[in-house]
């Protein structure tokens, strides 16, 4: 039996991720609801705060997604002084993301994606996490895996003055101006990055692409999640920092389209009273529920999605952007697993654009704060996280002091496919009243791919959440209690 | 040595402090054996670490404050197994950020989630609540606690550590400290003691200057910072003077004034009160004091940012109550 299946008793602890599955009354699955149970409540406590302090405040939403929710609220805080960036730090602030990008990209890739595919899927979770990883590929690469992805990290610091939770966004700009000495340190630990992601490719390649039975469970049904996707895009290709916000439909056709300070009009979430975390549907559809297919009101955000959405800018990641498709045979395609694929493309995506922007002339100049202009008294910033479109929405006073305040984040949105999948893994896996060991296993892994950020609602590491499945049968009665915590 | 990491009411940016600490952490590894870093790291479980004999972990980390009953029983639980618990990172030290939450009421917080958010629809205003049905179906979902603990209120701390989080040249620093045995006496803050203005390249001190006193109040965002001047002589509210400088003073380099998230420079233990009188005393006159609150009308969330679950306010039990001192001392 597997190490990470536990029948207990129902103790009740809890500050985990939480499944319950319900069973009709011939013991196949009826419902599964995946809850978020942790709650923090920032969006009352900045209230009362001058709008340039909540940048630095806000990111301790997270620490894992270090630098998403500083520059999101940033942007917003560009919206309340009705101030556009200066050029040069619109850059800083894009390079500054994206090198997160490639810090997160690649933490959750080898701490949490991977080892399903390097490990295998069905070994014991003991194997299954970074350790394994070490033992497959050898604690040389893992090292040079380490110190190219802590390039990115130097990045971070220099730019946003803190490796974690940075201090440096400001409205209209930014408060740290480049010098050329520190441009160069910039290119060449860019340069690292794009090795780093020509490996993680490669690493990708070997163990998952060249595995038939691998590529065969990525495109295996009960891992296929048909929405709509959501994401930025600029100048036709995925962009981390600015752009418009762009909708397709399950088929691919653009069906929306808006800007940040529109964002109301088209997205909407919705209460539910046993989770944390709203659910968010398009608005324009309406709320329909947990359906999904052509009908269905629900989208996904992340890796994938942009994807789906349009090509990467660069030209490396744009080849291995196109070796995916064609591998897979679906554009959109609906295979949550290929999030992973995805995920390692962006990986190079963002390195790669790193180091074009470290070469740009502009990104030394001095002028990287904008004039401020009246106190316009709203903002509303969105960009791409590593695991999704990222919204922050703040109204103020007439001096700037937050009375208001609404945050987005990327596992809200992903929050109702989330649990579509699920529903999808259990249905696969409890069959009659017959619970398969593994399906602790593949639940995991069909949620995995996401990336549950439960830390922009509640807490999570890259590496694997704790989880708590709960069957209950067709009576309410709990039948069987499987946690890998 | 055998080392247990829990990881509270957090964010996760103290566990990437360690992650950060990059090839070094390979290192560490060597002299410290993961027992219970669950689930992330090492695959132990709950009732795994429950079953430990007592005193049997050399050294346990927590990071977070205590915000939920999980995290209540789990900081007892540490306490029991491990012969030195660190409360690491300000939360676990003080409440960190999330410890504002309890300048509001938990109503106040719901509220503004679920009903007066602009994006939510719900117009039956629901809330998440304890108990629930759905389609026949019934849930349930943790309840919070009245407010936010810093793990001291729970069980006795061996070690503090402050940091928002701690930056991983300061864990470096502490896992050296830990590993050589070169510890300060229990209860102490594992820091060089020093102030953030201590590191500052800006501090006046540097050039043979004195303070002056501040002659005007701006935000952060007002004027144009000077590259090399005292933020706090150019009237940005600078908490470097009272601050914990373990950190190298990060924020000053960027040209952004210190928030404390390093925390009180023993033998203060309340920052708040501190920075407040540091700072006044650094005022021309009353005027500039006026001034201060205009531009800062909620003072709490400017000097207790990091700190109010552990300071002398957060320390009373009567949420109310204490919520009535604090807009009276503010
Ligand atoms: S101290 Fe800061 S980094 Fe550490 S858990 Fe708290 S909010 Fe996160
Ligand atoms: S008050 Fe702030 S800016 Fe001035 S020396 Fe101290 S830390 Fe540096
Ligand atoms: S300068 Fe102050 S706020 Fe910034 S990291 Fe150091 S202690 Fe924290």
């Amino acid at each position: 039996m597997n190490k990470s299946i536990e029948v207990e008793p129902m103790t009740r602890l809890e500050g985990h991720g939480k499944i319950a599955i319900f069973l009709d009354d011939k013991g196949n699955v009826a419902d599964a609801f995946y809850q978020i149970v942790e709650f923090r409540g920032y969006e009352t406590f900045v209230r009362g705060m001058p709008i340039e302090e909540v940048p630095r405040t806000v990111s301790t939403i997270c620490g894992v997604c270090r630098a998403v929710h500083h520059t999101a609220s940033t942007k917003a805080s560009d919206g309340v002084y009705g101030v556009e960036p200066t050029e040069t730090a619109k850059k800083i602030r894009e390079l500054f993301l994206c090198a997160h990008q490639v810090e997160d990209h690649a933490a959750i890739l080898y701490a949490l994606g991977l080892p399903d595919f390097v490990v295998g899927p069905e070994a014991d979770p003991a194997e299954r996490n970074i350790v394994g990883v070490v033992k497959k590929v050898g604690a040389e690469v893992v090292k040079t895996i380490l110190k190219k992805r802590f390039a990115a990290v130097k990045v971070l610091e220099m730019l946003g003055g803190k490796p974690i939770h940075p201090v440096a966004g400001l409205p209209g700009g930014w408060s740290k101006r480049i010098t050329e000495e520190e441009r160069k340190d910039i290119e060449e630990l860019g340069k690292e990055m794009v090795e780093l992601g020509k490996i993680t490719l490669q690493v990708f390649e070997d163990v998952v692409l060249k595995n038939e039975k691998y590529l065969e469970m990525i495109t295996s049904d009960q891992y296929r999640v048909v929405v709509n996707y959501m994401g930025t895009v600029k100048d036709g290709c995925i962009n981390y920092y600015d752009g418009i916000q762009t909708v397709i439909n399950t088929k691919g056709e653009v069906i929306d389209q808006f800007t940040a300070d529109k964002y109301l009009d088209h997205v909407s979430e919705r209460v539910v009273p046993w989770s944390y975390v709203k659910m968010t549907y398009l608005k324009k559809l309406g709320w329909k529920g947990f359906v999904e297919g052509e009908e269905t009101s629900l989208y996904s955000v992340g890796p994938l999605a942009r994807c789906n959405i349009a090509p990467p800018s660069t030209p490396l990641a744009k080849e291995a952007y196109d070796v995916m498709y064609d591998t897979l045979k679906e554009k959109p395609t609906h295979f949550i697993l290929a999030y992973h694929w995805a995920r390692a493309i962006e990986l190079l995506n963002a390195a790669e654009r790193i180091v074009e922007l470290a070469q740009d002339k502009e990104i030394t100049s001095p002028d990287v704060r904008a004039e401020l202009g009246e106190v316009k008294g709203e903002g509303v910033g969105i960009i791409e996280a590593p695991r999704g479109t990222l919204i922050h929405h703040y109204k103020t006073d007439d001096k700037g002091i937050v009375t208001e305040a609404n945050m987005i984040v990327a596992t809200t949105h992903n929050h109702a496919p989330i649990n579509l999948a699920i529903k999808k893994a259990a249905q696969h896996f409890i069959k009659n009243g017959v619970v398969d060991d593994k399906l602790l296993n593949y639940v995991e892994i069909a949620y995995r791919p996401y990336d549950i950020c439960q830390a922009c609602a509640s807490h999570v590491l890259p590496g694997r959440d704790s989880l708590e499945v709960i069957i209950y049968d067709s009576d309410g009665e709990v039948v069987r209690v499987l946690r890998n915590f | 040595m055998k080392f247990a990491y829990l990881l509270a009411g957090g964010c996760g940016g103290c566990d990437m402090a360690i992650v950060d600490l990059s090839e070094k952490l390979v290192d560490a590894l060597e002299h410290l054996e993961i027992v219970f870093w669950a689930p992330t790291v090492a695959d132990v479980k709950y009732k795994d670490l429950e079953a430990m004999p007592d005193k049997s972990i050399d050294l346990g980390f927590v990071s977070g404050m205590v915000r939920n009953k999980e995290n209540e029983h789990l900081v007892k639980v540490m306490r029991e197994k491990c012969k030195i618990l660190v409360a690491y990172g300000i939360c676990a030290a003080l409440g960190g950020i999330p410890g504002m939450a309890n300048l509001h009421s938990k109503e106040e917080l719901f509220e503004n989630a679920y009903i007066k958010c602009p994006s939510a629809d719900n117009p039956d205003k629901v809330l998440p609540s304890p108990e629930s049905e759905v389609n026949g179906y019934k849930l349930t979902l943790p309840e919070l606690l009245d407010f936010a603990k810093p793990v001291s209120a729970i069980v006795e701390v061996d070690y503090f550590v402050g940091g928002c989080p701690p930056h991983h040249d300061h864990v470096a620093k502490i896992v050296e400290a830990i590993v050589s045995g070169n510890l300060p006496p229990k209860g102490s803050w594992i820091t060089d003691g020093k102030s953030v203005c201590d590191y500052c390249p800006r501090n006046p001190a540097l050039k043979g200057k004195t303070r002056d006193f501040i002659k005007e109040v701006k935000r952060m965002h007002e004027g144009k910072v000077d590259e090399e001047e005292c933020l706090l002589q150019q009237g940005y509210l600078c908490l470097g003077p009272v601050t914990q400088g373990d950190c190298g003073a990060l924020c000053t380099k960027v040209g952004i004034r210190c928030a404390g998230c390093g925390g009180p420079i023993p033998p203060t233990t309340d920052f708040g009160l501190r920075a407040i009188s540091a700072i006044t005393s650094l005022f021309e006159n009353e005027k500039v004091a006026k001034q201060a609150l205009e531009k800062y009308p909620v003072f709490a969330k400017l000097i207790y940012r990091y700190c109010l679950p552990g300071s002398k306010l957060g320390e009373k039990a009567d949420v109310l109550k204490k919520r009535a001192v604090v807009k009276e001392v503010l």
